[in-house]
């Protein structure tokens, strides 16, 4: 750059290429990002070589946490909202409309019909604090099997994902697929981490 | 903060106070803006979608003496025990088979899925029984050690009494 003269001013910066720059990103970002699901509960799922990435939509998920409490969740505001009516039906419990609209809105759960209510009626950050006991998934009280059947009649593309914690015990485990069985869902996902694949065998 | 620049006066121009100006504008606000913008969407962003595993249990049958049982040279049996180990014995339970114990590393339970025996047998049968004291992490990782080594006949069972008894008695 030719210096004309020397004057006293500020030196100034062209930050027009750096702005440009931060802007695509910020598009790039905004476009591209899918917020986290506000989960109910921390799963830290085992790893495995599997590269089969799950669906984005029409999942239902059934969290196993550590303590080997059971959480329901599926994805789809409407389907959420049909959900809870068919669930309410059947087990005799009404819902107004604003646990209603907080079903639609909660990505995952773990309490039992009967408390479901209540636990919706709480503030968004009341909710979190509570200490979901988990979807009942005995044989004389198996909740988890009619949220399944009813998912799958209110939308039955629906594939089954089931997202279990390291620690989880397979008797927990083995009741839910006994569960899914039951209900005729003879395949099934399991959510892992990623972990390379040994080059030698 | 648009700041207005003086240039090199051309001796042109209409007026005689008029300069060929260029505009100056201070751009560090909103880049402070977009810098702050970018960090979130680059922290909250979820890139990985989870990878999944997919598994198919048999459809039960209507008729359980429909099914053919397995014979003894081409079953492979891995109990999944307690405290992430591994039992597996060949052949059947009631022939009071060797239970050998071993582990999920790369030279435990895989180097037994590619031995001969077990590999160059089309016929061959896994059967994988967790035991109720295995975690789910264990489940995953023995069929995760089935993809890996491309076993393609195995089957997730129900531990049977027989077994229990047979961990139990060997160790």
């Amino acid at each position: 750059m030719p210096r004309v003269k020397i004057k006293r001013s500020k030196p100034t910066l062209d930050m027009t290429p750096m702005v440009d720059l931060a802007f695509l990103l910020v598009t790039f970002f905004m476009l591209t990002t899918k917020f986290a699901p506000d989960d109910a509960v921390i799963v830290d799922t085992p790893t495995s070589v599997s590269e089969i990435k799950i669906p984005e939509s029409n999942v239902i998920t059934i969290a196993i946490d550590k303590d080997n409490r059971v959480f329901y969740g599926v994805d789809g505001q409407q389907t959420r909202e049909k959900l809870l009516d068919k669930i309410g039906q059947k087990y005799g419990v009404t819902f107004n409309e604003d646990q209603r609209k907080a079903f639609s809105l909660t990505s995952n759960f773990g309490v039992p019909v009967r408390q479901l209510p209540g636990f919706l009626s709480m503030g968004i950050d009341d909710r979190k604090k509570v200490n979901q006991p988990g979807i009942p998934i005995d044989s004389l009280n198996n909740e988890l099997s009619e949220w399944v059947w009813q998912t799958r009649l209110t939308n039955p593309q629906v594939i089954v994902a089931i997202k279990g914690d390291v620690d989880a015990n397979f008797t927990t485990i083995n009741k839910i697929i006994k569960t899914l069985e039951e209900r005729k869902v003879s395949r099934f996902n399991l959510i892992t981490d990623m972990e390379a694949r040994p080059t030698s065998l | 903060m648009a700041e207005v620049q003086e240039k090199a006066d051309s001796g042109k121009g209409g007026k005689k106070r008029a300069k060929k100006m260029s505009v100056h504008l201070d751009m560090t606000p909103m880049v402070d803006l977009a810098f702050l913008l970018l960090t979130f969407f680059m922290l909250t962003t979820t890139f990985s979608k989870p990878q999944t595993m997919e598994i198919q249990m048999p459809v039960k049958p209507d008729n359980i003496e429909d099914l053919t049982p397995v014979k003894a040279e081409n079953a492979t049996t891995i109990i999944l025990g307690e405290d992430d180990k591994i039992h597996y014995y060949f052949g059947l339970v009631d022939d009071n088979p060797e239970l050998i114990t071993t582990d999920y590393s790369a030279n435990g339970i895989r180097k037994v899925l590619l031995t001969p025996r077990v590999r160059q047998n089309t016929k061959m049968v896994v059967m994988i029984k967790p035991m109720e004291g295995s975690r789910y992490k264990n489940m995953v990782d023995i069929l995760d050690e089935m993809k890996i080594t491309d076993t393609k006949r195995f089957a997730m069972v129900d531990i049977t009494k027989q077994d229990i008894d047979l961990v139990q008695s060997q160790n």
